[in-house]
């Protein structure tokens, strides 16, 4: 469904460019949830966002559902990608109540019947028509990240791509969010991309998971492969070795060579 | 929030927690944003004078007598404050008080159209320059540049002599000065909204850059245009009347009350009547608007 082949995206012009993704080949088949892994500037979300159409890449093809996608995306193109956004706070106009924001996409497309698509967008992501005409300010975190996934699945996306969506969030209400998307992607057979800094998470909702490292993709592999431990990099051991909890060892002593594997 | 509201009424439908139409929910809104204003007492005070002002514009006829403002009795000239003529009579014996009822349709005029001219061309030159920025924003910036490097009441002057006397030229005047500073405004407010996440949401979803800008962003940029536009109206209402005090304004007979000002100057030591009740008008009214603003602007703050 996503394949990106040898896709690098660089930000800035001249000796002020900065590669923030390399060669990264990635493949999504149909249906399946796949979930990147990496620590604070490693490229992961910039690779969704050059997926979702927002940044441009320099090299490489990115073939969504079987088409090679250009800079400029066809509406219906659009249509096919919806992403969820980290902060549920800043992803949610604040003058516009919950109503307002689900009826904008439906004005976009020119969708027919949008009374009933609000109304069936809001209860499957397990909100009730009392928080249909309120602000995001009168809404919970969790109420809010619900909202932005009715908002994406509004549209009726066949790729939904994640970014970090629960680490805004408490943990009790990081459960809640993450069963919903489960179950959303079992109904709606979405195909998923999610990017994370936590591995439980990632862990929970994908089968697939890709480790990244300072722009480059390291390695594929498994959720259980992960859990058994097995796997090739020094980085993705380190890695699993500071999800573990504090520990003095996975503080490699000087600089990791990620190139070495 | 203070005690809660009892069920069935008005108020408790404006502050339920789960409005049941977009209706409801915008009622809702703007009545909590009132709340706030109304515990104002200053703001409350400018609102009244505002809205005082513009209940004497539109019943200036039943309140006072317009043949009084322009009929000139040259026997009853320059008489104090009596029964007949409250604020006396001018240096043609043509009653004051008339004369400042019917001077605030012309300075309530004058505010209007700068404000619908203003507004929309400050909007329409700092929305797209924030908005798309590259070499649209240098030269939209540019140009606000060359209209903000003169002194605001010198080009306004030169353009109302250029033009020729009389309202119309002094408003195209005052609006070719005024609009900068909110092309500016409209720009920053874009600015900062340009990269929320909303906004890459709306992007993401296949709206288009007008359809951002109108329904995104444009609803943030307002509040703070309308607070900069009321603090503004009192430098609005001054450099009308400067205008109308130099001849460049509003014509005689007309009861502008700068002019007013004007001609009561040469005798201002013996009749001083004549040139300080329609200051105080002038004086009162901007006071009225910048404290309108200031009252706007904290309600603005507590909400963002």
């Amino acid at each position: 469904m996503i394949i990106l082949d040898n896709v690098t995206i660089a930000y800035g012009q001249g000796h002020r460019r900065l590669v923030a993704a390399r060669d990264v080949t990635l493949a999504v088949p149909e249906g399946a949830a796949v979930g990147l892994v990496g620590e604070s500037g490693s490229g992961k979300s910039t690779v969704l966002r050059a997926i979702a159409g927002l940044i441009p890449y320099s090299d490489g093809h990115i073939t969504l559902a079987g088409k090679s996608v250009g800079k400029r995306r066809t509406t219906a193109e659009k249509r096919m990608v919806q992403m969820v956004f980290q902060d549920p706070y800043g992803s949610l106009h604040p003058n516009q109540t919950v109503d307002q924001i689900l009826a904008m996409p439906i004005a976009i497309h020119r969708l027919d019947k949008g009374e009933a698509r609000i109304a069936k967008a809001l209860s499957e992501v397990g909100l009730g028509r009392e928080h249909r005409y309120r602000y995001p300010h009168q809404l919970s975190g969790g109420q809010r990240q619900r909202v932005a996934i009715a908002r994406a699945l509004i549209l009726e996306p066949s790729i939904l791509l994640l970014d970090e969506p629960t680490s805004a969030l408490d943990v009790s209400v990081q459960a809640e969010i993450l069963n919903l998307l489960a179950r959303l992607r079992r109904e709606h057979g979405l195909t998923m991309l999610m990017v994370s800094h936590d591995l439980a998470v990632i862990a929970h909702l994908c089968d697939t998971i890709g480790v990244m490292s300072r722009g480059l993709l390291l390695e594929t592999t498994t959720a259980d492969a992960m859990a058994s431990g097995e796997v090739v990099h020094e980085y993705t051991r380190q890695l699993l070795r500071s999800n573990a909890g504090f520990d003095r060892s996975s503080v490699s002593a000087g600089d990791l060579d990620i190139s070495a594997a | 929030m203070t005690a809660a509201p009892v069920p069935g009424t008005m108020r408790a439908w404006l502050l339920a927690p789960a409005p049941a139409s977009r209706m409801q929910a915008r009622f809702g809104r703007w009545f909590r944003a009132w709340l706030g204003f109304r515990r104002n007492p200053l703001a409350m005070s400018g609102l009244i004078i505002v809205l005082a002002l513009v209940l004497v514009a539109i019943f200036a006829p039943l309140i006072a007598d317009p043949d009084a403002a322009i009929h000139q009795v040259l026997e009853d000239r320059l008489q104090e404050s009596s029964w007949a003529h409250w604020f006396g009579t001018d240096e043609l014996g043509r009653d004051i008080y008339a004369r400042v009822v019917f001077g605030s349709r012309i300075t309530l005029t004058i505010v209007a159209l700068v404000s619908m001219i203003v507004v929309p061309v400050g909007l329409g030159i700092g929305l797209p320059a924030g908005y798309f920025g590259g070499w649209i924003d240098t030269v939209l910036m540019r140009i606000t540049d060359i209209f903000l490097a003169f002194p605001r009441l010198v080009l306004a002057l030169a353009f109302a002599a250029a033009l020729g006397p009389g309202i119309e030229n002094a408003v195209i005047a005052i609006s070719l000065t005024a609009w900068p500073p909110y092309a500016r405004l409209a720009r920053a407010e874009t600015l900062t909204r340009r990269q929320a996440e909303f906004i890459q949401a709306a992007e993401l979803q296949g709206a288009s850059h007008f359809r951002i800008i109108a329904t995104q962003i444009v609803p943030l940029c307002l509040p703070s245009v309308i607070i900069r536009l009321t603090l503004d109206m009192a430098g609005i209402i001054l450099t009308a009347a400067g205008l109308g005090f130099l001849g460049l304004g509003a014509q005689p007979p007309s009861p502008e009350w700068g002019a007013m000002v004007s001609s009561g100057r040469q005798v201002l030591l013996d009749q001083w009547w004549v040139a300080t009740i329609p200051g105080i008008a002038i004086f009162v009214t901007s006071l009225g608007f910048n404290l309108l603003g200031d009252g706007l602007r904290d309600v603005g703050d507590a909400r963002g």
